[in-house]
């Protein structure tokens, strides 16, 4: 019994997940093929995070009403969704990790929905 | 019967040998993970926890903000003029720019580049230093001008705006007495979550030196990346978090000077 290189056997690791034929992590749940984000996607990453900067910054000149900070937040958000993806891998994350976010951001929209509607509905009308 | 014990001890050895292959495989490897992936599996999954945690932490600090500009909207309008867009849209590049550098860390730690990893390190610690600068500078001017809350701030620049000296006309909308107190609010906000956010950022700082350090020992290049990748998970939540501290501070009523 000779050691095998970490190299030989994360290769080795790799054959028998496409033998075992387990795409959703059922037979081995702690099992995601590690994937690794390129500096071209970061790059790209990057400039189109540089751009909407830019377009933030531009559209809050330009008199829209309600509409400028609805522009903005949707800016920023998209903004948000791309750092997660890629540049924090949550693309290439198993499921438990993007179960994770995803409740996290939830509970965070729940928290400000139900103290929202607390403010809203004790004085009725006066807001 | 000696025989029969000399004949199973090759295979118990072999077990053995076996299960220590299993078990010990890179050095990082701790004994109570069944294997490297479940180790760093575990480890994200811990960070993304924290992270949440600051979610809701910060989550607090926005929700404080969304009511009272709804309430003192004007105020907030007003008082959001005041701040610098130039140095929030420059600084807002700059962290970008810092998060950039740390995703290229990652992939060099990955790819076991060793000077790459430092240099990259390197540069999105001045990146973010360069960004505390700027916010330092900010930070400053509001001093100036008596826009800090407290017993020595001044509402006169928000009943009484500036002329501008091209047009003859006051720089903005003048508002009440009353609603140029509320721009107190504001700034008090501003502080305490440009402040927060600044605080994660000096606390990355002196994390990121550290790395540098270890990286520059070789740690993190023979295939030992969890260190680094979950501070990039910890430095790319706090440019997220600034991502919208940016629209709602600096641009709730921009207009083309009057």
């Amino acid at each position: 019994m000779t050691r095998t290189t970490p190299k030989e056997d994360s290769m080795a690791e790799t054959v028998h997940h496409t033998e075992a034929q387990d795409p959703t992590n059922v037979t081995n749940p702690e099992h995601t093929s590690h994937h690794i984000v390129t500096p071209a996607q970061y790059g790209l990453v990057f400039g189109t995070l540089l751009i909407l900067t830019g377009v933030t910054a531009a559209v809050a000149f330009i008199p829209l009403g309600w509409a400028n900070p609805v522009v903005a937040l949707f800016i920023a958000c998209f903004k948000a969704c791309i750092v997660v993806l890629f540049f924090m891998h949550a693309k290439y994350q198993s499921r438990l990790i993007k179960m994770t976010i995803g409740s996290g951001i939830f509970m965070f929209l729940s928290l400000i929905v139900m103290t929202l509607s607390d403010y809203i509905s004790r004085s009725w009308g006066l807001w | 019967m000696d025989n029969t014990v000399a004949t199973e001890h090759p295979h118990t050895h072999e077990t053995a040998v076996h299960v220590e292959h299993e078990h010990i495989a890179l050095p990082q490897h701790r004994h109570h993970f069944e294997t490297v992936e479940q180790q760093r599996e575990a480890g994200s999954f811990g960070m993304w926890l924290f992270l949440l945690t600051e979610i809701m932490f910060f989550g607090g600090l926005f929700f404080a903000y969304l009511l009272y500009r709804n309430w003192y909207y004007a105020a907030f309008a007003s008082a959001s003029e005041t701040l610098s867009i130039q140095i929030g849209t420059a600084n807002t590049a700059i962290l970008i720019t810092s998060g950039f550098f740390m995703a290229l860390a990652v992939w060099a730690a990955e790819v076991r580049k060793k000077k790459m990893l430092v240099w990259t390190l390197i540069l999105t610690t001045v990146f973010g230093v360069a960004f505390l600068g700027f916010k330092y500078d900010e930070y400053h001017a509001k001093w100036v001008e008596h826009h800090i809350p407290g017993a020595h701030f001044d509402i006169k620049d928000f009943v009484n705006p500036p002329i501008n000296p091209q047009t003859h006309k006051p720089i903005e909308d003048p508002i009440s007495p009353d609603m140029a107190q509320r721009t107190q609010i504001f700034f008090f906000l501003y502080f305490a979550m440009t402040g927060m956010h600044a605080l994660h950022m000096i606390i990355g700082v002196g994390l990121l030196f550290w790395l540098i350090r270890r990286a520059a020992r070789g740690d993190f290049s023979a295939g030992y990346v969890a260190p680094i990748e979950n501070f990039g998970l910890y430095w790319h939540f706090v440019d997220i978090i600034w991502l919208f501290l940016y629209p709602l501070l600096y641009l709730i009523n921009r207009h083309p000077m009057h």
